[in-house]
């Protein structure tokens, strides 16, 4: 053992006379200084790793809402002429320690597309999140953030839009004269639609 | 107390530190240009001092957090005071981090043995940033979680990481009270701690090497005490002043309405010191160049190549022309930023739609306060349920979806938006009131666009008797006119026409007998009483909120329209609005918007 046994991690004890050093002492200070090592690391680790832990806990979340339909609209309440219309969804919500029967969860825009065809568009402009509105004067859905618009369809309508892609389609079913939509959030600022899971 | 002195200094070696504290050398006397380091550990004292009283007021969960800040703001005897200071001092610790950077450059402050000093005052003016960051999410108001969205969503273009870092950062997949009890500990614990001991490790370095004295030296040397010390609390007086002036202006700071996901937010801005990196996000070289990684070019690589920039400066200054280099970077990127914020401020200046959605957002949060006022309080489940069932928020919102491609209020969608073509439907600005019934009555307006111009009742029965037989016989009786107007309005009660209604009982009286007699309305409308016979719409209770909801229900009624209904559609009867959505829109058309009133119907 090469190393000086009075140093350690460069802070030495001045008490420590050279005289003292022997190979015994050098190991048994080295089993000290391991063991202080250890004991210290548990007495910070056990409630550092107790917090991260917790901390994680967002991490195994899912948001798995998505895959139930919730009713939103009739489709006698949606204009003819294929005007988008902006429905809230209502539906069952738990945040964290709240559990709330129904409750509004965000906003979709709804659009006849044919007698008994309808098209869904999440809210949320897929660049940044901000909340879309349709503009009828301009006939686009326009983004407040980026001054960026999308047409009715949804599609990206302006040239130097930061949009990485158009306004999310949602899963829409008809049930009868109900319309019913998997409403679900998506990742934002990436080109492909991937639900926030 | 002198002996108490010597002896705590015995215990403590207080003196000596005091010493070392308080007269420290200055090279060349005092000067205004070192006084930025004091005046920034000034603001953060009174962050602490204002935070930590804030805090003791503060529920973070998504329904207390604004609850919690209304009461601060509005309530709280001086809590307006505490929240500008709070406020405006964080808004003052931006621009003085941007002088005292310039400052340490200039002087070459940041040069060798003084890097890891310098990286410690880069850390301090990040965290800065960080703590303004988490804190404008807190009050949970419109502002707040539009801004701190867009904050959120940038984290998540992170490669990789991206999606984990924004949930963790998030507290879940979705906003909610996580989100604040996170910013929360971020912004009152974590980060004020960090920033603690930066200060202490900045304060401590700055110590072992001492003031970069500027050349020439234009005094004599001088202590920190008291020449440096007096024109550093001048300065800190001076910032004061300035967040003072602020606060008293604003009476506090902003307090926008509570945050609600379901409805558009148009006026949403980061505060004023990231303008700038919103803005650069605007540019479209960003997507003309990087196309769909404009993003995460410009809001990680660029800010964060800048970063680096910026933290190796101690080691470009060592090179030729290095320092100049430095200096000629930071000149830059502060003119760059500035353009940047100036651009955004000028393009929201000429932006009407802009200009329009921020007097939204202020109407918006003074009716929110009114209503809560009127309460004596805010109800359990929230501010924002307040909102949600008042006609005056609620009504021309519906108005500009349900009712805005034909009708028009005021001319405009109910939200002030303006259509290029004309209304198709009468303008119900005023509907019930004696003004409107008297436009209506007008031959020269009735067939306005602001009436039947649209319609095909142009060439009607009604439009027909107005222009023909009604000037006739408001020829032969000219006071009847008056008299009948004042009855048929009187059915609708508007509050805001109830003074006058009772002032002109006797007219009103009257006026129901020419509605019969003098004028002959009943020979095609009912009025007061039922008529089976009546063709046109019944003109008992016309305009009140009933009479509203009962032609909003289904216009093609045998009480309404019947079959000569003009493409109005039944709302109610279709499903599309129900009977209290369309109460609410009754309300707000008809001004029976009076927040006591209001509430009262809420119970």
């Amino acid at each position: 053992m090469s190393r000086d046994p009075d140093e350690v991690g460069g802070i030495s004890d001045p008490d420590m006379s050279e005289s003292e050093s022997s190979t015994t002492a050098s190991r048994r200070s080295f089993l000290k200084e391991g063991a202080a090592c250890v004991v210290g690391a548990c007495c910070v680790g056990v409630p550092a790793v107790a917090g991260l832990v917790a901390w994680l806990d967002p991490l195994s979340q899912d948001g798995t809402s998505g895959d139930v339909a919730t009713r939103v609209a009739t489709l006698d309440a949606l204009p003819a002429d294929g005007t988008p219309q902006r429905v809230t969804v209502v539906r069952g919500r738990s945040d964290a320690w709240t559990r709330d029967g129904a409750v509004p969860v965000g906003a979709i825009y709804l659009r006849k597309t044919g007698e008994r065809a309808v098209q869904a568009l999440h809210s949320m402009c897929p660049h940044a999140g901000c909340f879309v509105d349709y503009q009828a004067a301009r006939g686009v859905f326009f983004c407040p953030c980026h001054d960026s618009t999308f047409a009715v369809d949804g599609s990206i309508n302006d040239p130097h839009s930061p949009s990485p892609r158009g306004l999310d389609a949602l899963e829409v079913e008809l049930k009868g004269d109900e319309v019913w939509v998997r409403f679900r959030n998506y990742r934002t600022g990436i080109q492909q639609k991937v639900p926030v899971s | 107390m002198k002996g108490l002195i010597s002896w705590l200094d015995n215990r403590t070696g207080m003196n000596g530190l005091l010493k070392e504290a308080l007269f420290e050398r200055i090279p060349g006397g005092a000067r205004w240009r070192y006084v930025w380091g004091s005046t920034l550990t000034f603001c953060f004292v009174v962050q602490i001092l204002t935070g930590v009283v804030l805090w003791m007021a503060y529920s973070p969960s998504a329904g207390t957090a604004w609850e919690s800040v209304y009461y601060i703001q509005h309530e709280m005897t001086g809590g307006w005071l505490l929240r500008g200071l709070h406020h405006y001092t964080a808004q003052a610790m931006h621009v003085l981090l941007v002088l005292h950077l310039l400052q340490v450059i200039i002087d070459g402050a940041y040069k060798a043995p003084r890097e890891v000093n310098f990286w410690f005052g880069l850390v301090l003016l990040f965290l800065t940033l960080g703590l303004g960051l988490t804190g404008y999410l807190l009050p949970w108001d419109q502002k707040g979680y539009g801004a701190t969205k867009v904050a959120t969503s940038l984290a998540g273009v992170v490669p990789v990481i991206g999606p984990s870092l924004q949930k963790l950062v998030v507290g879940g997949t979705e906003y909610g009270h996580h989100t604040l009890t996170r910013f929360f500990a971020l912004h009152a614990g974590v980060l004020p701690g960090l920033m603690i001991a930066a200060i202490a490790a900045h304060v401590a370095l700055f110590r072992k090497h001492g003031i970069t004295a500027k050349q020439p030296y234009k005094k004599p040397d001088a202590n920190f005490w008291p020449d440096q010390v007096l024109m550093d609390g001048v300065a800190c007086l001076a910032v004061l002043g300035a967040v003072l002036y602020f606060t008293v202006r604003h009476h506090g700071a902003e307090l926008y309405a509570p945050a609600d996901p379901t409805q558009p937010f148009n006026a949403a801005r980061p505060e004023w010191y990231f303008l700038f990196l919103f803005e650069f996000l605007k540019l479209h070289v960003l997507t003309d160049w990087f196309g769909h990684h404009g993003e995460l070019v410009g809001a990680i690589i660029v800010p964060g190549l800048i970063a680096a920039v910026l933290a190796a400066m101690p080691f470009i200054a060592v090179r030729r022309h290095g320092h100049r280099f430095n200096l000629a970077f930071l000149s830059l990127l502060l003119v760059g930023a500035g353009l940047l914020t100036l651009r955004s401020i000028r393009s929201d200046r000429n932006n009407p739609e802009f200009q329009a959605a921020m007097s939204q957002a202020k109407a918006e949060s003074d009716r929110v306060v009114a209503l809560i006022q009127a309460n004596r309080g805010i109800p359990r489940a929230g501010a924002a349920a307040l909102l949600k069932e008042d006609p005056s928020t609620v009504g021309p919102r519906m108005f500009a979806q349900h009712c805005a491609s034909c009708h028009r209020y005021d001319g405009h969608d109910g939200l002030g938006g303006v259509s290029k073509e004309l209304a198709s439907a009468p303008d119900l600005k005023g509907f019930g009131s004696r003004a409107w019934l008297a436009g209506l009555l007008e031959a020269g307006r009735i067939t306005n666009h602001s009436y039947y111009g649209g319609t095909k009742f142009r060439e009607g029965k009604m439009v027909k008797y107005v222009t023909t037989k009604l000037p006739k016989k408001h020829a032969a009786d000219p006071s009847a006119l008056e008299g009948m107007i004042a009855a048929v309005s009187a059915e609708a009660a508007l509050p805001g026409q109830a003074v006058a209604d009772t002032r002109d009982a006797a007219l009103i009286e009257k006026g129901r007998s020419h509605v019969r007699e003098t004028f002959g309305c009943t020979d095609c409308h009912a009025f007061r009483k039922p008529d089976d016979e009546a063709s046109a719409p019944d003109l008992t209770g016309w305009g009140s909120r009933e009479w509203i909801i009962g032609i909003t229900t289904n216009p093609a009624h045998e009480r309404f329209y019947g079959k000569r209904n003009d493409r109005m559609p039944a709302f109610g009867k279709e499903g599309r609005l129900s009977v209290s959505e369309m109460g609410l829109l009754a309300d707000w058309i008809r001004g029976d918007t009076a927040p006591e009133r209001v509430v009262a119907g809420m119970k």
